[in-house]
C-alpha cells in the first residue's frame, strides 16, 4: 500500500522493493532472541506490500527491542524510554502520508509510557504499535516489569514478583476508541507475519502484543507452549486470522468474532493458554489524523488571513 | 463602638461643579469578588483608552482561590490599568483611583499596599445598611481601617442603581462601573458602545442592549453626582496600531511564523496561548494538540517537527521539569523545536497565576548532560509576537531547540503597539522532499560551524534512524571517545556561530557612568522609567536589556567595564548581603546575575524580588539610589 499522494499522481513510482531493501546493520540481539524473528517478519511484510522506505517511519523508545529502527532501512526515531507513542503521533499527524510503526518493549509500553499508551489507543492515529513482551527488563539486565508473572525472581525482586502482572490485552480492550488488539507469539512465524500484516491493513492504531522469551533471563516464559502446540489455542475467524499452515500443528482453534468486544474481553482474561488471535477489530472507529485533518494554506493565505485577525485587534 | 469613621462621600445630588484633573499618567482599578465582572470591565475600559491613542497597560488582578466566598479579601478579582499620554511600559506604582464592588476586596488592595495615599476610591454602599448584621459590623471596621490612609472615598449606590434597570444586578452590574470609569475619564461614548458590542459579541442582542442601558446609568450618574474628571491627554498617531496580551502576540507570532502544529497541555499561566490557538489556528492550517500531559506535549512537538516543519509546545515552570528529557533528546538529535514557557512563581507548584523570572538556569541548565540550546526572553508584548517568528527560524537553521521566556506579566498584561507588517517570508517554507544524494549523511557537519543539512522523511535516499545514543554523522549508534567529543562540539559551536550574528545590546542613557542596570523579560518598561526618573534627577545611571540568554549577546564586558558599578534586576530569589549568615560566598544571587558572573568574570550585583507582582518603577528607583556611589547624584 503506497499512501504517498504525490508519487500516485505522478505515476511514476514503480519502484519494487525486496527483503533485503529494508535491511538496516546487522541486528546486536542475542542469539535466540525473539525480536530477529519481527524483524525478519517486518522486513517481509514492507517487501511485500511495497511500501517506500523513505515514506516509512519506525519510531521505539530503549531498550532491546527498541534497537529496532537501526535494524530496518527506513526512517527511523530510536527516542527515550517509553515515549515512542507521542513521537510517533507527533509524526503521524503532521504528516499522514508516513507510514508509521512503533516498537515498544514491555517496560516502555506498560511501565514507564503506560499514561501515552492510555492515550495512544484512545486518539486512534493509524499505525501499527508493538509491544515486543519478553516479561523482564532484558538491555538492564533482568528487573521485574509490569507484565512479569507473580513470583518470579529478577534482580530487583529477587523473592519473586510481588504483584500480578498486567494483562496488556485486557488493559488495551478496555480504553475507549481501541480499533486492533491482537496477540501472537515469536516462536509462530506464520501466525506472527499474518498479524503484522492484518495490523499494518487496518485503518487506526493497531496494538499487537508479541509474547517473547528472552533467552538469557526468561527462557522459560510460558511453561511448555513454545514446544507444546496443545498448550497454545489460536483464535480463528474468517474476519480474523485463518491460517491453513498452522491448522495441522494446532488443533486447539476456537472461533472468534473480531466485532464482538464482549467476547474478546472473555478470551483475553482467560489466562489458562496461550491465545493468539485478533481479539478485536472495527475499522469505523474515527482516527485522530483524519478527524484534526486541514486544509493545506499558501503563505499569501496566511498573510491575508492574520491580516483579518489583526483587524479585530487594531485600533 | 467608637470607631471612627472616614467621611463617606455621597454624591452630589444635583451636576456638580467639575474639577478636572489633568495628568500624563493615571492608574485605575476594578476590583470586585470573583464572576461580578470587575476584570471584563477593566478590559474593555483599557481598549477604549488604548483606541483613543492613550498608552496603556493592564494588569489582571487575580483572585488567590478558584471559587472563594463572596466579600473575601483574598477574592479580589478585577484589572488595573494604567493610561499615560504616551506609551505605557509597565504597571507603574500605585494607583490613583479604584472603583470596588465591596469594602473587603478593596481592603485587600489597601492591605497590599498597592494604592496611592491620597487615591480617590468610589465604593459600592449597599453594604453600610445590609440587612446582615455581621456584613454591616464588616463594613464598620473596614471603613475604620480604611480611614488610616487619606482616601477620598465615595458611596456610589450601584447595586440600587442597576436593580431599577434589571432584574439581577449582579449580572451587568459591571457596565455600570464602565460608564463611571468613562464618564470619569472623558471616554467616547460611541466607542465605549462599540466596545461593549464587540466584547459581547458572541451574545445575544438582549443581553448587548441590557449592557447598553447600565452603561448610559453609570455615565448619567456619574456626570450627575462626581464633582471631578480626569484627563490623560491622548496622542492619536497615523501609524496602525494593534492591542493585545503577550499570550494572545505569541499564538499570532507563531501563526505569522508559519509552524502548523503546537502540542501543549493546560498550565497557567500558558493555558491561554492555546486557547487563542484553538478558536483560529485550523483556519491557517494548523493544528492544536491538547497531549495527556507535558512529557507528550513534547515529544509530538517532537515527532511533528522530525517530520517536516518545526513544531511547538507551550508550557510553564512545571511542565518545563516534566518536558526535560525530551529537550536534551532533541539537542541530541538535532530536531529543531521551540518551547515557550511562560514562568509563573515557583519552586514547584509555586505561585500560578503570578509573575517570575525563575526559570532562567532550569531552562539554560535543566537537562542532564550538555545539551546546548537558544534561550531568548521576549521584553514587551509586541516582542512576543516577533519572537515566535525569530524563534522558528533559528531553530530550523541551526537545528536546535530555542526556548522562548515568557512571563505572567506578558501574558496577562495589555498593551497596545505598532501593527506589525506580515511578511510571507516569515513563514516555514514547504519541508523539504528532494532526494538525498547517494553520499549524503544526516549530521554532515560543517566543522567550522556544526551546521549540517536535516533529512525530512520523505525524501528518498535519505533514510537513517535518528538516536538519542551518541552518534556519527551517519547517525550510526558511536561510543568511542573520539566520536562523543566531536559531536558536543559540533552542537555547542552551533550557538558560538549563532552568537556572532547577534549585536551588542544598545546602552539606554550613557555609554558609561557610575551603575548600570541589566535586565531581561518583562522588566524592560518598569527599569527604564526608573533609570529615565533618575536620569532626570542627575544621577549616571544606565541599563541594557537582554533579549538573548543563550548564547548572550556580545559585546558584554565591554560595556560592563565602563560602568563603575553593574547589577541586575529581575523577579526572582537573591539573598540581600545584609541577611544574617550570607556572606559573599554562600550569597544566592540573581539567575541573571549568576549567569553574567560566570560568563564575564565581572562583580555583577543583582536587586531582586519575589512578590508575585511585576516590579514597579519607584522600588526599582530606590535601588538605583541605593546603589549609586557616594556623590552619585548631584
Amino acid at each position: 500500500m503506497n499512501t504517498c499522494s504525490l508519487l500516485h499522481i505522478a505515476g511514476e513510482d514503480d519502484r519494487e522493493f525486496s527483503m533485503s531493501d529494508y535491511q538496516g546493520a546487522q541486528a546486536r540481539w542475542c542469539s535466540g532472541c525473539g525480536d530477529h524473528s519481527v524483524l525478519a517478519s517486518m522486513q517481509r511484510l514492507l517487501a511485500d506490500e511495497n511500501l517506500p522506505p523513505e515514506e516509512t517511519v519506525f519510531v521505539s523508545g530503549i531498550g532491546c527491542s527498541s534497537r529496532f529502527p537501526h535494524y530496518m532501512t527506513t526512517y527511523g526515531f530510536h527516542g527515550i524510554h517509553g515515549r515512542a507513542l507521542p513521537i510517533a503521533t507527533g509524526v503521524k499527524l503532521h504528516r499522514p502520508d508516513l507510514n508509521v510503526f512503533v516498537v515498544m518493549g514491555d517496560g516502555d509500553c506498560v511501565s514507564i509510557g503506560a499514561g501515552h499508551w492510555v492515550h495512544a489507543i484512545r486518539y486512534n492515529v493509524d499505525m501499527v504499535a508493538l509491544l515486543l513482551d519478553n516479561q523482564i527488563y532484558g538491555m538492564t539486565k533482568k528487573q521485574t516489569s509490569p507484565t512479569t508473572p507473580q513470583g518470579y525472581a529478577s534482580n530487583t525482586q529477587p523473592f519473586g514478583s510481588w504483584l500480578p502482572p498486567i494483562n496488556p490485552i485486557v488493559a488495551t480492550l478496555g480504553i475507549t476508541n481501541a480499533s486492533f488488539v491482537a496477540q501472537t507469539a515469536e516462536w509462530i512465524p506464520a501466525h506472527l507475519y499474518a498479524t503484522l500484516e492484518a495490523a499494518h491493513r487496518h485503518p487506526g492504531f493497531a496494538f499487537v502484543r508479541v509474547l517473547q522469551r528472552c533467552p538469557h533471563f526468561t527462557p522459560d516464559m510460558f511453561g511448555d507452549a513454545p514446544k507444546n502446540p496443545d498448550s497454545v489455542q489460536l483464535l480463528v475467524h474468517e474476519d480474523g486470522l485463518n491460517i491453513e499452515a498452522l491448522e495441522t500443528r494446532y488443533q486447539d482453534r476456537v472461533r472468534h468474532d473480531p466485532s464482538d468486544l464482549d467476547a474478546a474481553r472473555r478470551f483475553a482474561q482467560n489466562e489458562d493458554k496461550v491465545r493468539i488471535g485478533i481479539l478485536y477489530r472495527n475499522e469505523s472507529l474515527p482516527r485522530y489524523e483524519e478527524t484534526r485533518h486541514v486544509a493545506a494554506h499558501t503563505a499569501a493565505d496566511r498573510v491575508a488571513l492574520l491580516n483579518e485577525e489583526f483587524d479585530r485587534h487594531a485600533i | 463602638m467608637t470607631t471612627k469613621l472616614p467621611m463617606l462621600e455621597d454624591g452630589a445630588q444635583a451636576p456638580p461643579e467639575c474639577e478636572i484633573l489633568e495628568t500624563s499618567t493615571h492608574t485605575v482599578e476594578v476590583v470586585s469578588d470573583p464572576g461580578e465582572g470587575a476584570q471584563r470591565c477593566g478590559q474593555i475600559f483599557g481598549t477604549i483608552s488604548a483606541k483613543m491613542g492613550n498608552g496603556v497597560w493592564t494588569v489582571e488582578i487575580i483572585p488567590a482561590e478558584v471559587q472563594p466566598p463572596p466579600r473575601d479579601p483574598a477574592a479580589a478579582s478585577g484589572n488595573r490599568v494604567r493610561l499615560g499620554s504616551g506609551p505605557v511600559t509597565n504597571w507603574g506604582d500605585r494607583t490613583n483611583l479604584v472603583l470596588a464592588f465591596n469594602e473587603q476586596v478593596l481592603l485587600h488592595r489597601h492591605r497590599l499596599g498597592t494604592l496611592e495615599n491620597d487615591a480617590t476610591i468610589l465604593l459600592e454602599n449597599r453594604w453600610a445598611e445590609h440587612d446582615d448584621e455581621d456584613i454591616r459590623a464588616e463594613w464598620i471596621a473596614a471603613l475604620a481601617e480604611l480611614g488610616k490612609a487619606d482616601y477620598r472615598i465615595i458611596g456610589v449606590p450601584m447595586h440600587e442603581e442597576c436593580e431599577r434597570l434589571v432584574e439581577d444586578p449582579t449580572l451587568g452590574k459591571n457596565m455600570f462601573a464602565l460608564g463611571l470609569l468613562c464618564e470619569i475619564y472623558e471616554r467616547d461614548v460611541e466607542l465605549s458602545r462599540q466596545q461593549i458590542a464587540f466584547a459581547f459579541r458572541k451574545k445575544s442582542q438582549a443581553i448587548t442592549d441590557r449592557n447598553y442601558l447600565l452603561f448610559d446609568a453609570g455615565v448619567e450618574w456619574a456626570r450627575n453626582h462626581l464633582d471631578f474628571r480626569v484627563r490623560v491627554p491622548a496622542s492619536v498617531s497615523d501609524e496602525p496600531t494593534v492591542v493585545m496580551n503577550g499570550n494572545q502576540a505569541i499564538a499570532m507570532g507563531a501563526i505569522a511564523s508559519g509552524m502548523e502544529l503546537a502540542a501543549m497541555y493546560p498550565i497557567t499561566p500558558a493555558s491561554s496561548v492555546s486557547h487563542h490557538l484553538g478558536g483560529v489556528f485550523e483556519r491557517f492550517g494548523g493544528i492544536i494538540h491538547q497531549a495527556e500531559d507535558e512529557i507528550a506535549a513534547a515529544g509530538v512537538a517532537l515527532g511533528a517537527s522530525y517530520s517536516g516543519k518545526v513544531a511547538f509546545t507551550i508550557t510553564s515552570g512545571p511542565g518545563l521539569a516534566l518536558k526535560t528529557e525530551f529537550l536534551g533528546l532533541s539537542v541530541m538529535t538535532e530536531i529543531p523545536l521551540v518551547l515557550v514557557d511562560v514562568q509563573r512563581g515557583g519552586p514547584s507548584t509555586g505561585l500560578p497565576t503570578k509573575v517570575e523570572q525563575s526559570d532562567l538556569l532550569a531552562a539554560l541548565f535543566g537537562q542532564p548532560g550538555d545539551a546546548p540550546h537558544v534561550i531568548i526572553a521576549p521584553a514587551t508584548i509586541e516582542e512576543c509576537f516577533h519572537v515566535m517568528v525569530t524563534a522558528r527560524r533559528i531553530a530550523e537553521t541551526f537545528r536546535t531547540l530555542v526556548m522562548v521566556l515568557s512571563d505572567a506579566n506578558l501574558a496577562t498584561g495589555v498593551q497596545p503597539f505598532r501593527r506589525p507588517d506580515i511578511d510571507a517570508a516569515w513563514q516555514a517554507p514547504a519541508a523539504d522532499q528532494s532526494p538525498i544524494p547517494s553520499n549524503g549523511r544526516p549530521y554532515e557537519w560543517d566543522p567550522r560551524t556544526g551546521l549540517s543539512r536535516r533529512f525530512i522523511p520523505g525524501q528518498p535516499g535519505g533514510m537513517h534512524t535518528v538516536t538519542g545514543l551518541a552518534h556519527d554523522e551517519r547517525s550510526k549508534v558511536a561510543y568511542t571517545s573520539e566520536i562523543n567529543q566531536r559531536g558536543s562540539a559540533m552542537r555547542s559551536r552551533k550557538l558560538a556561530v549563532l552568537q556572532h550574528s547577534l549585536m551588542p545590546p544598545s546602552v539606554n542613557g550613557d555609554e558609561s557612568g557610575d551603575l548600570l542596570i541589566v535586565g531581561w523579560g518583562s522588566t524592560k518598561g518598569a527599569i527604564e522609567e526608573a533609570v529615565e526618573r533618575a536620569r532626570g534627577e542627575g544621577s549616571s545611571v544606565s541599563s541594557i536589556h537582554l533579549r538573548f540568554l543563550s548564547p548572550l549577546e556580545p559585546g558584554l564586558k565591554e560595556i560592563f567595564r565602563r560602568f563603575k558599578k553593574v547589577m541586575t534586576v529581575e523577579i526572582n530569589y537573591s539573598d540581600d548581603r545584609d541577611m544574617p549568615f550570607v556572606t559573599d560566598e554562600n550569597r544566592r544571587r540573581g539567575q541573571l546575575a549568576w549567569l553574567l558572573r560566570a560568563q564575564t568574570l565581572c562583580d555583577v550585583d543583582c536587586w531582586t524580588r519575589v512578590l508575585g507582582e511585576p516590579l514597579r518603577p519607584g522600588a526599582i528607583h530606590d535601588v538605583i539610589r541605593a546603589n549609586l556611589p557616594e556623590g552619585g547624584t548631584e
